[in-house]
C-alpha cells in the first residue's frame, strides 16, 4: 500500500513502564503486516521518524501525572480523529494512582532528595478524566491479541470485539478448576474482565486483576467471600489498591474497608 | 571555532521519555546532559505498608521491558530478610525465566533499537525493506524469548508466576520440550547475528570505564554473586549503599548514581562481559575470538557485538536448564516473615538492579530502595557524550546529533526504569 494513502497510527507515552507500547512491537508474526497496513507515524520507543499530525488512530500508554502532561494530552486529542487509551495507567490511573490515597508531598520527599525539582499533580488520572477516549484497553499490561482485534477494528471501521465479562467465563473454558472452590485461594476473577486467558488460576494462584472492573461488577459479595476466608479490612484495602485502584467500583469498595 | 548546542528533545529508540543537551563554547564541551523527564511514579513510597508478598508484582510495574529482574531482584531482597538461600531445580527456573527475558531484550535491542543507528535507517521497519531476513530474524529471537517467559510465567510482560520463596507452579519436564527446538534455532541465529554485527563499522571510542557487575564463581551471572568491578572493587551486596550512591539533579526525575569517593561507572553488558569472560560457553568464547572481542571489549558501541554473544549464551544456557530440569517436590519455599532488612542485586539486561528492604513481623514494607541499572549508567552515558563531542567537533550538527543519540543508546537505557531518563541538546556558542 502507498504510505500516502495509509491511515497514520501515533503511540504516545504518558507515565507507564513502556509494557503496554512494547506490546505493540511484541506482535512480533503480525509487525511487518501492520507496518504494510498503517503507517508509524510517531512512535518514539521504536523510531526516530517523525510524521506530522492530525493522526488517523492515536494509541495513548500511562495515566497524567504532571501539569505539562494534562496539556499534552489536549494537543494529542485535538490532532487525534480516534483516540485509544491503552493499559491500566491510562483507563485506570495505574499501580501510581495509589498517590490518590495519599499526601503527595510526603511520596516526594520520600524518593527526591531535592523535592524542590519535582513538579508533580497530586493525582494519577485516566486519560478518559481529561479527554474524550474512543475505546478504552484493559489490562496491566495490556493482551496482545486485543490489540491486535482493535487495530483491525479501527482498520475495518466496526467495534473491537472485546468481552466485558469475568475471568471465571475465560476459567471454564480453558477447564481451569476454581482455585477459589478447589483450593481455598482467594481469587479477585468473578470481579475482573477477562482478556488475560485466566493466566493466574493457570498458574495456581489468585487473580489479582490486571484488567481491572468487569461490567457490573460485584466487589462488596467479593469481599464478604474474602472475609470469611480470613482476610482483614487492611488485606481487602490492598485488593482493591493495586493496577486499577482508581477505577471506580474498586476505588468505593477499597475506601469502604478503610472506614 | 564558534560555539554551539545540540538539542534532541525526545530520545527515540529507548525506553522512556528523555532528552539530550549538550553544550560547546570556543571549541569546549562545557556541559553535556541527559534529561529525565519521565514523570515520577513514586514506587518507593507506595511500597510502604504492603505485604512484602506484593513487592515482586508491584516492583516488576516499573519497567515493561525488564519485568523478570525486578521480579527477581525483590524476591532476593525478601528472601536474605528470611535467611533462605533458593536452590534446586527452583533456582534453575528462575534462572531459565531471567534467560527468557534476557534473549526478548537483547534481540529487541540489537535488532530493532541499535543496529538502524549503525546502517542509517530510522528504524527496524525502515531496514527490514533492505535487511528483511535480519529482521525477521530479529523478530523471531525476540519471539522465542517471549515464548520461553510465556511458557513459565503465562505472559512476557509482567508475569504472573514469580513470588518469594520460588514459583507458584513448576513446569512439567515435558512442558519445557516445546520450545527445544526453538532455543537450538535461536542459539545458531544469535551466532550468525553475531557474525553479522561484527561487520558494522565502529568509531574508535574506548574510554577508560570502570565497569561493575556481578560476579559468580561457577556461572555467568544473572541471580546472585558478589559485586565486583574492574578497578578492585570486590563486595557482597549488602555493602552496596556503602560504595555506591544516588544524587538527585535539578534536570532531571531521576536519580544518578555514582561510586563513593569516585566518579562514574558502568553496569551491562559490556561490564558483564569484561568481568565474567571466563565463564561464557566455549561455543560463545569461540564466537568472541573470531568477532575479535577475545577476553575484552572496551567499545560501547561494539556493545551490540556484545549483547549478542549474551543472547547465544542464554539460548545456551535455558538448553542446559531444561535438558537438566527435574520437576521440584514443591515449586516454591515456605516463607514465614520476620523482621529486618534484606538486599537483593541481578543482573537485568542492560545491568545490576539493587532492592533494599525493611520489614516488620507480620512482614509489612516500611521501607524500600531501588536502584535500577540506567540511574547507574546516567553519569558514564554523559561522560561519554562529552568526551564523543570533545573529539568530533568538526562533524557536522546532523551527524554529530545521530551519533550523540546513538550514544546513548548504546547503553540500551531504560528510562522508565531511571525514574524513581532522554532529549539531545547541542549547544554551540
Amino acid at each position: 500500500m502507498e504510505e500516502k494513502t495509509k491511515p497514520k497510527l501515533a503511540v504516545w507515552k504518558f507515565a507507564s513502564c513502556d509494557g503496554c507500547q512494547l506490546t505493540l512491537l511484541n506482535c512480533e508474526d503480525e509487525l511487518l503486516s501492520i507496518a504494510d497496513k498503517i503507517q508509524i507515524a510517531y512512535f518514539p520507543e521504536a523510531t526516530r521518524a517523525e510524521i506530522e499530525g492530525p493522526y488517523d488512530l492515536s494509541l495513548v500508554e500511562g495515566s497524567v501525572t504532571t501539569p505539562h502532561d494534562k496539556e499534552r494530552i489536549q494537543k494529542i486529542r485535538k490532532e487525534s480523529k480516534f483516540l485509544i487509551s491503552i493499559g491500566a495507567c491510562a483507563t485506570a490511573g495505574g499501580i501510581q494512582a495509589l498517590r490518590n490515597f495519599k499526601d503527595v508531598d510526603e511520596f516526594t520527599s520520600i524518593v527526591y532528595a531535592s523535592p524542590e525539582y519535582i513538579d508533580t499533580l497530586k493525582t494519577s488520572t485516566p486519560i478518559s478524566d481529561h479527554v474524550k477516549v474512543d475505546f478504552e484497553l484493559r489490562g496491566c499490561p495490556i493482551s496482545p491479541q486485543q490489540l491486535i482485534e482493535t487495530i483491525n477494528a479501527f482498520l475495518f471501521d466496526r467495534s473491537p470485539r472485546i468481552p466485558s465479562y469475568s475471568v471465571c467465563v475465560e476459567c471454564k473454558r480453558r477447564g481451569i478448576p476454581c482455585v477459589m472452590v478447589s483450593q481455598g485461594i482467594p481469587c479477585m476473577g468473578p470481579v475482573t474482565q477477562a482478556g488475560c486467558g485466566s493466566i493466574c488460576p493457570f498458574y495456581n494462584r489468585g487473580c489479582y486483576s490486571c484488567f481491572g472492573p468487569k461490567e457490573t461488577a460485584n466487589p462488596r459479595s467479593l469481599s464478604r467471600q474474602f472475609s470469611e476466608m480470613g482476610y482483614n479490612n487492611d488485606q481487602l484495602v490492598r485488593t482493591y489498591r493495586t493496577f486499577n485502584a482508581q477505577a471506580v467500583e474498586f476505588k468505593k469498595e477499597s475506601e469502604y474497608h478503610e472506614k | 571555532m564558534k560555539s554551539k548546542t545540540i538539542n534532541v528533545n525526545y530520545m527515540a529508540r529507548v525506553e522512556g521519555e528523555g532528552a539530550l543537551h549538550v553544550d560547546i563554547q570556543n571549541g569546549e564541551v562545557t556541559d553535556a546532559k541527559l534529561n529525565i523527564f519521565e514523570p515520577p511514579r513514586y514506587f518507593e513510597a507506595l511500597l510502604r505498608g504492603r505485604d512484602f508478598s506484593e513487592a515482586p508484582d508491584i516492583t516488576s510495574r516499573i519497567c515493561g521491558i525488564c519485568p523478570v529482574a525486578y521480579q527477581m531482584s525483590s524476591c532476593h531482597a525478601m528472601e536474605d530478610i528470611m535467611d533462605i538461600t533458593i536452590g534446586g531445580p527452583i533456582r534453575e527456573l528462575r534462572r531459565l525465566l531471567y534467560c527468557g527475558e534476557w534473549i526478548e531484550s537483547h534481540a529487541l535491542h540489537v535488532f530493532m533499537l541499535h543496529a538502524p543507528d549503525f546502517l542509517g535507517y530510522q528504524d527496524a521497519l525502515q531496514m527490514a525493506k533492505d535487511f528483511p531476513e535480519q529482521v525477521k530474524m530479529g523478530l523471531r529471537l525476540k519471539k522465542i524469548g517471549n515464548d520461553l517467559m510465556t511458557l513459565l510465567g503465562g505472559r512476557s510482560v509482567h508475569p504472573v508466576s514469580a513470588k518469594v520463596g520460588g514459583f507458584y507452579k513448576a513446569p512439567n519436564p515435558k512442558d519445557l520440550d516445546i520450545i527445544v527446538g526453538d532455543l537450538e534455532w535461536a542459539k545458531d541465529a544469535s551466532l550468525e547475528t553475531v557474525q553479522w554485527v561484527t561487520t558494522l563499522s565502529f568509531p574508535d571510542f574506548e574510554p577508560d570505564y570502570e565497569y561493575v557487575s556481578l560476579c559468580h564463581p561457577e556461572e555467568y551471572p544473572l541471580n546472585e554473586g558478589r559485586i565486583v568491578s574492574n578497578k578492585g572493587l570486590d563486595i557482597p551486596i549488602s555493602e552496596y549503599e556503602r560504595f555506591f550512591v544516588e544524587e538527585h539533579e535539578k534536570h532531571s526525575t531521576a536519580l544518578r548514581s555514582h561510586r563513593i569517593g569516585g566518579g562514574a561507572y558502568l553496569v551491562g553488558p559490556l561490564a558483564r562481559y569484561n568481568l565474567n569472560y571466563d565463564k561464557l560457553t566455549k561455543t560463545v568464547q569461540k564466537a568472541a575470538e573470531k568477532a575479535g572481542i577475545a577476553e575484552s571489549c572496551n567499545n560501547p558501541y561494539k556493545s551490540i557485538i556484545v549483547r549478542s554473544l549474551e543472547l547465544a549464551y542464554a539460548c545456551e544456557e535455558a538448553l542446559r536448564i531444561i535438558r537438566e530440569y527435574k520437576k521440584p517436590d514443591q515449586p516454591a519455599v515456605e516463607i514465614i516473615p520476620r523482621a529486618g532488612r534484606g538486599y537483593g542485586c541481578t543482573e537485568a539486561p542492560r545491568g545490576i538492579l539493587y532492592h533494599r528492604y525493611d520489614i516488620d513481623e507480620e512482614g509489612k514494607i516500611l521501607d524500600g530502595k531501588i536502584v535500577p541499572p540506567t540511574s547507574q549508567n546516567q553519569l558514564m552515558i554523559e561522560n561519554d557524550l562529552r568526551d564523543y563531542v570533545q573529539q568530533h567537533l568538526d562533524a557536522d550538527d546532523d551527524e554529530l546529533q545521530w551519533k550523540c543519540e546513538q550514544i546513548v543508546r548504546n547503553y540500551d537505557p531504560c528510562i522508565s526504569c531511571s525514574v524513581h531518563f532522554l532529549n539531545l541538546k547541542l549547544n554551540r556558542k
